[in-house]
């Protein structure tokens, strides 16, 4: 199988994305968005792994994203259950709001 | 054909990723994420990785994006209010310089590369089972379901009401 054209331009798209996420965890201030906004990152985390595997012809990239997701999916449901209890708490989503470790 | 496909992917994944910081409404956010999610899926498709992009679909767009959606809807998130955050300017404009900084390095380096030699690839469903399962890596794939079932205990002892 020949190697795809677009291998350094998935790299590319990969970094892309990372930054779009990295703009978002500081841009936004809804808590839930920021967490959605890390997900962007991881993904463009993962392509960068599967382009890169793609290119060395080996298979550890692939593994790996494998690995990726599934800490991804427990990260979710830590953290939005992390999300329902602030909320429970102070009642709002704004990261502004949650400045105190106690009370 | 694939180098079409590719970049109308690609497009449509960087679209949708700048809706999903732009928008202040995050259920519109959640669905933006969503199209960004799919369309990677088809570029890992055509990076000759059909078990990733099934996977990027079933769990990404199919598991985790419903887990968002339904915590919205459950706290009944409204729209984001208009004032910035103090500060979160000036963060976001540091953040954008950083990244135009890699951004170029990392152009740079790959337009110095060659493309080598293409080696063979094969990462069929059945190759990726035979190498998750093997000797490397079978104790670190049991040691994934420890950590799912230690996130279950954790979501639900953080959400219960009374504790």
């Amino acid at each position: 199988m020949d190697q795809p054209a677009f291998v350094h331009q998935a790299v590319l798209l990969s970094l892309l994305l990372f930054a779009l996420g990295t703009l978002g965890v500081f841009l936004r201030r809804n808590v839930i968005t920021v967490l959605m906004s890390i997900e962007l990152m991881l993904n463009g985390a993962n392509l960068a792994f599967v382009a890169f595997s793609r290119s060395a012809g080996t298979l550890d990239g692939q593994v790996l994203v494998f690995f990726v997701m599934v800490v991804a999916a427990a990260e979710a449901a830590v953290g939005l259950a992390i999300v329902i209890a602030l909320h429970r708490h102070k009642d709002s989503l704004d990261v502004d709001a949650f400045h105190v470790m106690k009370g | 054909m694939d180098q079409v496909l590719f970049y109308a992917a690609a497009g449509l994944a960087v679209m949708s990723a700048l809706v999903v910081i732009g928008q202040r409404n995050p259920i519109y956010s959640a669905f933006a994420l969503i199209v960004t999610l799919c369309s990677l899926s088809v570029i890992f498709g055509l990076l000759g990785s059909p078990f990733i992009a099934a996977l990027q679909v079933i769990v990404y767009a199919g598991a985790i994006m419903v887990l968002f959606l339904f915590v919205l809807m459950l706290l009944n998130v409204k729209r984001e209010a208009d004032t910035p955050g103090h500060g979160g300017r000036v963060l976001g404009a540091i953040a954008l310089a950083l990244v135009a900084v890699l951004v170029a390095l990392a152009g740079g380096v790959l337009m110095r590369s060659e493309p080598g030699p293409a080696p063979a690839f094969d990462a069929s469903t059945r190759r990726m089972a035979e190498i998750l399962f093997s000797p490397h890596f079978l104790y670190v794939f049991e040691a994934t379901s420890i950590l799912i079932l230690a996130a279950l205990v954790g979501a639900i002892a953080l959400a219960k009401k009374d504790y």
